[in-house]
């Protein structure tokens, strides 16, 4: 409501502000007046005022989202009891009649599947991390990782849709929306929030606009596509045969134009739309610099591995959105699909990981030897975990696993989370025995490491107050350092 | 001879009285109102915890109805809530007006904030005058009222200029004149067939100088079957139209043929009684047709999952959820799905209110998956087959050129009917209570003697006379597309938390006379673009914008960018390249590349976007092909809704990347040489031929300082052209359609790139 208000005030401001101008500058040439802190900077201030809630530990978020749902029982939940019991029925007392998808519902036996893979004690916490991630094994002191994480979607769609929008259905604004309407850009040249998309060769599930939405919240608000390309945002690049002069020229008539049909008009409006096309202009500029990793150094590319110099790649996404963020970009979400093993699951794992681990990894080291790490909240998870039980044909080295959302695994690092590991499943990796943490409760951590209370974020659409976490959700003070 | 001053200054006071009673807003008003001052407070600060969600409701204390609101206090001995004439006695007042956190509402902790210091002084004053609660407005039915006196008749050229002009006057503001002929045109243009004006149709007009040029211009563009296209699409946003599945997969589907039926029925002007009836339940009308079937896709527009492993019920509940949605929020323009998991939190509707109108959609024989997308199929059943014969009969309509059968997801019901049980939570496998169809009765009683209790039921009873909302909801919605704001701003929430109509009377009114007038749609929008208040100059003023920021009042006339698929339509028509078919399959002209590849699962036909070529790059906006989980780029940029669901209102923003559209998009570049090629056909001078486009964009003739600021900057790139500083080559490359070789290169280039100037004009795409 507050944040409301000041939205509303603002327009007024600006409205009068630009009107003003308008008096002040009479025949200067708009197209080449650069007023950048217009909307970039003047603006966010009188956003921000009275938000955030209280001091941040976090400025940016970045979301490492592993589409699709990676097997938290192949990567951090080791439990050798379903090795010692490979092949024998889940037992009813465990499972307690949980529903289950229409893929392994019709099932006669659910056999336990262990897994095929090695685990080691990482860290200070001692850590159990797979033999599949031994980059991320070695960052663990800077993880938090958490293993009661549970949601109530059984299905990709749903799932996906509410760990980033907080709702199964419906078109609500997506996480990366809410920090850029609570918080702003740090950057008048770039979007608050940015979402980079990639594909492993995993059974894949798709992603869809609505997932980085503004839903019923201003479409400044909406995450734009960003990728490592030529083309690095829609749009962007001047047609071929026009240059940066050419277009700074073409603005500059533009702007004298624009200023005639003003002083016609009066509408404050129109100064408003030359604002945007000079944003635009320096977009061109600003997004190209940012996106270009041809200059990183040797250390760097090594860091990532050699992927992160092919477009499109997870690893070149990561190092995009290191770029990124250190230049004020609020959200910035990678989608990287391809986890979803409902068959073959040791070897389409071994891709995946091969694909995310270093990179995931070096995004953490990198944010850390730039002192980044402290301010950037980094988070690495799907949108459910997978069953115990092998679904379709379990032999000696190959199982699938069907989707469950009772319990699985995500780790976050920076940003004022404490290292460690939080909660626990049972032994067999099924039910949470401990700490459970529900999708809410996580929207309302994240939301507090970046100073913002999760029950005064809120905007009135239809006639009522959502939020980000709709009716419930509680911060899990133990995540916080 | 003094009796009859004091009785007329009685008569005076009595209609001051009455005036204020009906537009009263806020303490310094004499009689406060409780629906127009008291309600929007205590809706917004009172209700979640003392209104009608009896699980919500704390201390026993309800205040949303009155019979409640005065009873003793349960909590607190001897007090009550509200004493009329006392405030001092009212807790309600105590309470708001406290300091103290522990004593003071709404609470701390409720995170609803304080009452300023006005809405404190406005509830006292309601309580002082008695505390008397009105029905809320929206849920009586209209009445037509009288028109308002005005002062400056000779302004007036309708009856909704009476309406305006009170409020206007009432406020301090004046009128505008009338927008010069050339942008009156073009607003009318746009708002009625979504195209500008054609050059002979400019000229026409501003050599016609008899009285009714303008409305026969008017009657010319309402005649035009771009009519239909224009009026469809914002009744497809409504209708959450698209032309795949959605969910994982998003394979493709065939429910174009009922978008097709839409714009033939804007065109036809069938009444919006029929439209309405047809689309609910044209599949259980006597003897019905099939293009009364092919209406009911409107209510199988929405999402379907084609996901492998989902529970099929869980899937058909949420089908019958949206339909239910869709018809609330569309048709009935209330939150009703706000009820879905308990009573309503504002609204007087109850959640078994929301079954028991979800449970006239759950009798249809959809089933909640039919196969995943392996399996996949153009349509769902129950299906419409629609085959050669009926689309040279009937449905001349649908445009199909193949001679093959086309099959759509309809209505269509079961023999015994399914039982609804209320969803404890709004969970499809927690049924509790059995409810019966019934539409909601805090709107309007379901007379069961003049209502079957089904769709047809349904039908009646939405487009019954007495429903408060229907009509007010349309004719609302219609307002919003031609001065880009509804009278009530909450286009899709006529209840309690809704915004109130800025102009009440003039909304009843035009409701009133709309249904008396045989629900007419083009009589409805004739009539607003005759009025004076839409004919106005869009010129503002400091004055203007300090006293009414945001134009409620109607001073000034509208002026704002033009919707998505009209600033493509504006761009094609403008410069030659627009193909004129109406309707068909939906097409794909250039998209930025890679972007379906990225976010598909890679499987189902629309894994990769496939570009057309020729005719099919050139088709009006609406009839872009719509992926839902990765809808059309330059339209989402645009503000075009996602069709994710229904939708009433659009948003209006301003952003960057709307530049980054209009300056590099192919299809305004290729336009822009297209067009720069025509012209240099004609055997003109550059300065000519600089004014012709200018006209055919912005569709006005240009003043000499424009027009010399863009030959100025003509010359300029000519000559970097002939000095090879940049590639005219390159430059020309743009788009598919054919180059004219024969032309000079450097000029024609040159002429393109004054061209793709006039196309970024804040005034190009904008309804001035």
């Amino acid at each position: 409501m507050q944040k409301e208000m000041l939205e509303h005030g603002l327009s007024h401001n600006r409205r009068r502000f630009l009107s003003k101008m308008s008096m002040g500058l009479g025949s200067v040439a708009l197209g080449s007046l650069l007023i950048p802190d217009l909307f970039g900077k003047s603006a966010e201030e009188a956003v921000i005022t009275g938000l955030p809630h209280f001091a941040p530990k976090a400025k940016r978020i970045i979301y490492l989202f592993q589409n699709g749902a990676p097997s938290q029982l192949d990567l951090f939940d080791y439990k050798p009891l379903l090795q010692k019991m490979q092949g024998q029925d889940l037992p009813a007392s465990i499972r307690q009649g949980q529903r289950l998808t229409g893929m392994t519902a019709t099932q006669e036996h659910f056999p336990l599947a262990g897994t095929v893979f090695q685990f080691g004690e990482y860290g200070q916490a001692r850590a159990h991390i797979s033999e599949l991630l031994p980059h991320t094994a070695s960052v663990v002191d800077d993880l938090c990782i958490i293993k009661s994480m549970y949601t109530e979607a059984i299905n990709h769609d749903p799932a996906l849709t509410f760990f980033q929008t907080g709702a199964q259905v419906g078109n609500r604004p997506s996480m990366g929306s809410w920090l850029s309407y609570g918080l702003g850009s740090e950057n008048k040249n770039l979007p608050a929030f940015c979402v980079l998309l990639s594909k492993g060769k995993g059974n894949g599930q798709g992603v869809y606009a609505k997932l980085w939405s503004n839903g019923f919240l201003d479409s400044i608000h909406q995450g734009v596509q960003f990728s490592s390309g030529e083309n690095p945002v829609l749009y962007l690049n001047n047609p071929d045969g026009m240059n940066k002069a050419d277009r700074r020229k073409m603005l500059d008539k533009l702007g004298e134009l624009n200023e005639l049909s003003f002083k016609e008009f009066e509408d404050p409006e129109i100064h408003a739309k030359v604002q945007q096309y000079e944003m635009a202009y320096r977009m061109q500029t600003a997004v190209p610099e940012i996106t270009d990793t041809s200059k990183e150094p040797e250390s760097i590319v090594k860091l990532y591995g050699p992927d992160c110099l092919v477009p499109g790649t997870f690893a070149a996404n990561c190092l995009l959105a290191r770029k990124l963020s250190e230049n004020g970009v609020r959200f910035v979400q990678l989608y990287h699909q391809g986890w979803d093993a409902h068959g073959d699951l040791p070897n389409q794992i071994k891709g995946q990981c091969l694909d995310v681990d270093q990179a995931s990894a070096a995004l953490i080291t990198d944010l850390k030897q730039r002192g980044l790490l402290d301010e950037t909240l980094v988070i690495w998870g799907g949108e459910f975990g997978r069953t115990n039980y092998c679904q379709g044909k379990l032999t000696k080295d190959s199982y699938g696993r069907d989707h469950h959302p009772r319990s699985f695994t995500i780790w976050m690092a920076g940003g004022g989370v404490k290292p460690g590991v939080y909660g626990e499943t049972d032994d067999f990796g099924y039910n949470i025995a401990k700490n459970p943490v529900h999708v809410h409760d996580f929207h309302a951590t994240a939301l507090a490491l970046m100073g913002l209370d999760h029950e005064k974020l809120t905007f009135r659409s239809q006639g009522r107050r959502y939020r980000l976490t709709d009716v419930a959700g509680k911060v899990v003070k133990d995540l916080i350092a | 001879m003094k009796a009859i001053v004091t009785i007329g200054c009685i008569l005076v006071a009595i209609i001051i009285f009455t005036y204020s009673c009906q537009t009263g807003n806020g303490a310094g008003k004499d009689e406060v109102s409780y629906n127009f001052d008291i309600r929007p407070i205590l809706s917004d600060k009172c209700f979640a915890c003392h209104g009608p969600d009896a699980n919500k409701r704390k201390a026993n204390l309800r205040l949303d109805i009155g019979d409640s609101a005065f009873l003793p206090l349960k909590n607190t001995k001897g007090g009550f809530a509200l004493v009329p004439g006392k405030p001092e006695e009212s807790e309600i007042f105590k309470r708001v007006s406290s300091a103290d956190p522990t004593y003071q509402m709404p609470t701390p902790q409720s995170h609803l904030g304080l009452l300023t210091e006005e809405q404190v002084a406005t509830i006292k004053k309601w309580i002082q005058q008695g505390a008397k609660y009105e029905r809320h407005w929206a849920f009586t039915a209209p009445q037509k009222p009288t028109l308002p006196k005005v002062g400056n008749e000779a302004w007036v050229k309708n009856e909704i200029d009476y309406f305006t002009l009170a409020k206007m006057e009432q406020k301090g503001l004046t009128p505008n004149d009338e927008a010069d002929k050339e942008r009156l045109l073009k607003r009318a243009s746009l708002d009625i067939t979504g195209l500008p004006p054609s050059l002979e149709m400019m000229d026409d007009f501003l050599k016609d100088n008899s009285a009714n040029a303008y409305e026969k211009v008017v009657d010319r563009l309402l005649a035009s079957n771009t009519y239909g296209e224009k009026m469809a699409v914002h009744w497809l946003d409504v209708a959450r139209y698209a032309d795949s599945y959605g969910y994982q997969d998003d394979n493709i589907r065939t429910q174009w043929p009922w978008r097709d039926w839409v714009i033939h029925a804007f065109n036809n002007n069938l009444p919006y009684d029929k439209f309405v009836t047809w689309q609910i339940a044209g599949d259980l009308l006597p003897n019905a047709n099939k293009e009364q079937m092919l209406a009911t896709a409107f209510f199988r527009n929405h999402k379907y999952t084609e996901e492998g492993g989902v529970i099929p019920e869980e899937y058909r509940i949420e089908y019958i959820l949206d339909k239910t949605k869709t018809y609330g929020r569309g048709i009935l323009g209330v939150t009703i799905e706000c009820a879905q998991c308990h009573d309503h939190k504002y609204d007087p509707f109850k959640q078994k209110d929301y079954y028991a109108l979800f449970a006239f959609f759950n009798n249809t024989k959809e089933v909640g998956f039919e196969g995943d997308v392996s399996q996949s199929k153009p349509a769902k059943n129950p299906l419409l087959v629609i085959n050669d014969s009926d689309r040279s009969s009937l449905m001349r309509f649908i445009n199909f050129k193949d001679t093959g059968k086309l099959t759509v997801s309809v209505m269509g019901e079961l023999d015994t009917a399914r039982k609804t049980y209320i969803l404890k939570r709004g969970v499809y496998d927690a049924p509790s209570v059995e409810v019966k169809p019934n539409a909601i009765p805090a709107v309007m009683n379901y007379d069961t003697a003049q209502y079957p209790r089904n769709r047809l039921g349904l039908a009646a009873w939405t487009v019954s006379k007495n429903n408060p909302l229907t009509a007010r909801v349309f004719v609302n919605q219609i307002w919003q597309e031609f001065f880009g704001r509804g009278l009530v701003k909450s286009t899709g929430d006529f209840g309690m938390q809704g915004d109130l109509p800025t102009h009440p009377e003039l909304l009843d009114w035009l409701a009133v006379d709309f249904m008396e007038h045989g629900w007419d749609i083009k009589r409805l929008v004739k009539q607003i673009v005759m009025s004076s208040t839409y004919r106005q100059s869009a010129k503002t003023s400091d004055e203007k914008i300090k006293k009414d920021p945001e134009n409620i009042y109607l001073s000034h006339g509208p002026r704002y960018r033009i919707p998505a698929e009209f600033v493509r339509d504006l761009v094609l028509s403008s410069s030659g390249l627009l193909v004129r078919t109406i309707g068909g399959p939906s097409v794909k002209p250039y998209q930025p590349k890679g972007l379906w590849e990225a976010a598909s699962s890679g499987r189902g036909v629309l894994a990769t976007y496939k570009q057309e070529h020729g005719e099919a790059l050139y088709r009006r906006g609406m009839y872009t092909f719509i992926k839902l989980t990765v809808p059309p780029p330059s339209m989402g940029i645009f503000d075009a809704s996602n069709r994710d669901q229904c939708e009433v209102k659009r948003s209006k923003t301003n952003t960057p990347l709307q530049a980054l559209v209009m300056m590099n998009d192919p299809t305004v570049l290729e336009a822009s040489r297209v067009l720069a090629q025509r012209l240099m056909g004609e055997n003109t001078t550059p300065q000519d031929k600089i004014a012709k486009a200018f006209r055919l964009i912005v569709c006005r003739k240009g003043a000499d300082k424009e027009l010399a600021i863009l030959k100025g900057y003509y010359d300029d790139q000519l000559e970097a052209f002939k000095n090879k500083t940049i590639d005219a080559g390159a430059t020309l490359a743009a788009g598919e359609y054919p180059q004219d070789t024969k032309l000079d290169a450097n000029a024609t280039a040159a002429l393109m790139k004054a061209i793709e100037t006039i196309y970024n004009l804040e005034e190009a795409i904008e309804k001035t």
